[in-house]
């Protein structure tokens, strides 16, 4: 959570935890760092979300969840998106990095190196299965907009790279 | 309508990326390889996902009750603000990689000046979009290297692509009408001020 604030209020924390990104379900909407601000005020919860890529439909998704998720305590939720300051992988907790791991999808290295991997064909991307790094690009784009495809010549599995994006 | 001139200088700018993004989404499903299907979707989806950012914006300063969804589908052919480039039908790949490419680098460094607009939405969507567009760039452009430096025939094929893709960047430096508009100053625009100049910085050899 480096270079910009965000405030939620304690009491909402736990609720929110629960909300999980649709494309990648072991990580919440916390981990993921796009709740930028949740604050309770008359029985309504006011958030703003922040984006990962422009067109990404989970966020469609994500606002129609935490609606659903505070429903059973009585509270409304507002969602506004907010585009400034521009998501970052940065903002994924260490804690979320480690969940995206064990689920099998590579962490964001960072921006040289991501550059190195994606430009010059470096083997600097770990698999998350057996850790080496004997990695290559498969394809630029994968299974969703934040991700390129790899496979790892050590163990032959195919995996997903989060991509960095500052 | 309360600012007009800025209303028509959005949808100047939103509207390529809506019809380019369209364009690629005809080809779901029927790229070359799966890499390629993806990649030409997922870029599609970013551009449809800045188009949702510009006009979520326009219906907001239009004053007249209006949705994005409006501003995207009710109107007719000829109100749409797009440049010529961007609609072009999908033919064979290096031809959409050929279209790709010649909008991207365009693209990107409109996106570049926008970001230093005194409109902070406006320079919040172009910085967000740099991100995205600076990849599409990188991807299109590795095809068209890949195709004109490949066999004979891909390399005929995307010559043939850019001789007839290359008359509609001319476009690409049409000033719009409102870039004359006082209301606009500090705004920025999709023109630059001299052909040249765009060429200089932009269209360099791969």
């Amino acid at each position: 959570m480096t270079g910009t604030q965000i405030n939620i209020d304690t009491h909402l924390l736990p609720i929110l935890g629960q909300v999980s990104d649709p494309e990648i379900p072991v990580l919440s909407v916390l981990d993921l760092g796009v709740i930028r601000e949740a604050i309770e005020k008359d029985g309504t919860v006011y958030v703003k979300l922040t984006p990962t890529y422009s067109g990404c439909p989970a966020m469609d998704v994500i606002g129609d969840d935490l609606k659903i998720a505070f429903a059973p305590l009585g509270k409304k939720v507002k969602v506004e998106l907010v585009l400034a300051p521009a998501w970052s992988t940065d903002w994924i907790s260490e804690s979320g990095l480690q969940k995206m791991e064990a689920y099998g999808i590579a962490r964001p290295l960072s921006e040289s190196a991501d550059k190195d991997v994606l430009l010059a064909g470096a083997k600097k991307v770990i698999c998350p299965q057996c850790k080496s790094t004997d990695t290559h690009l498969v394809s630029q784009f994968g299974s969703t907009a934040c991700k390129a495809l790899f496979k790892c010549e050590a163990c032959l599995e195919p995996f997903d790279y989060f991509k960095c994006l500052k | 309508m309360k600012s007009e001139h800025l209303y028509n200088y959005i949808l100047g700018i939103a509207d390529n990326s809506l019809i380019l993004g369209q364009r690629l989404g005809e080809l779901c499903g029927h790229g070359p390889s799966l890499e390629t299907d993806i990649a030409g979707t997922n870029i599609s989806l970013d551009l449809i996902g800045q188009t949702r950012s510009y006009y979520q914006y326009a219906a907001k300063i239009s004053g007249e009750n209006k949705t994005e969804d409006d501003i995207a589908f009710l109107r007719l052919e000829r109100h749409y603000k797009n440049v010529l480039l961007v609609e072009q039908p999908n033919t064979h790949f290096g031809f959409v990689m050929g279209r790709q490419y010649l909008f991207d680098v365009f693209h990107l460094l409109l996106l570049k000046e926008l970001q230093l607009s005194k409109d902070e939405t406006l320079a919040a969507i172009a910085k967000k979009g740099i991100k995205e567009v600076s990849y599409h760039k990188r991807f299109s452009g590795d095809w068209v290297k890949r195709l004109g430096d490949g066999t004979p025939e891909s390399t005929a094929k995307m010559q043939e692509a850019i001789d007839d893709l290359w008359p509609y960047t001319q476009e690409l430096f049409d000033m719009t009408d409102c870039r004359h508009s006082n209301g606009l100053r500090g705004r920025r625009c999709r023109c630059f001020k001299t052909k040249k100049g765009l060429l200089q910085r932009g269209y360099r050899p791969l």
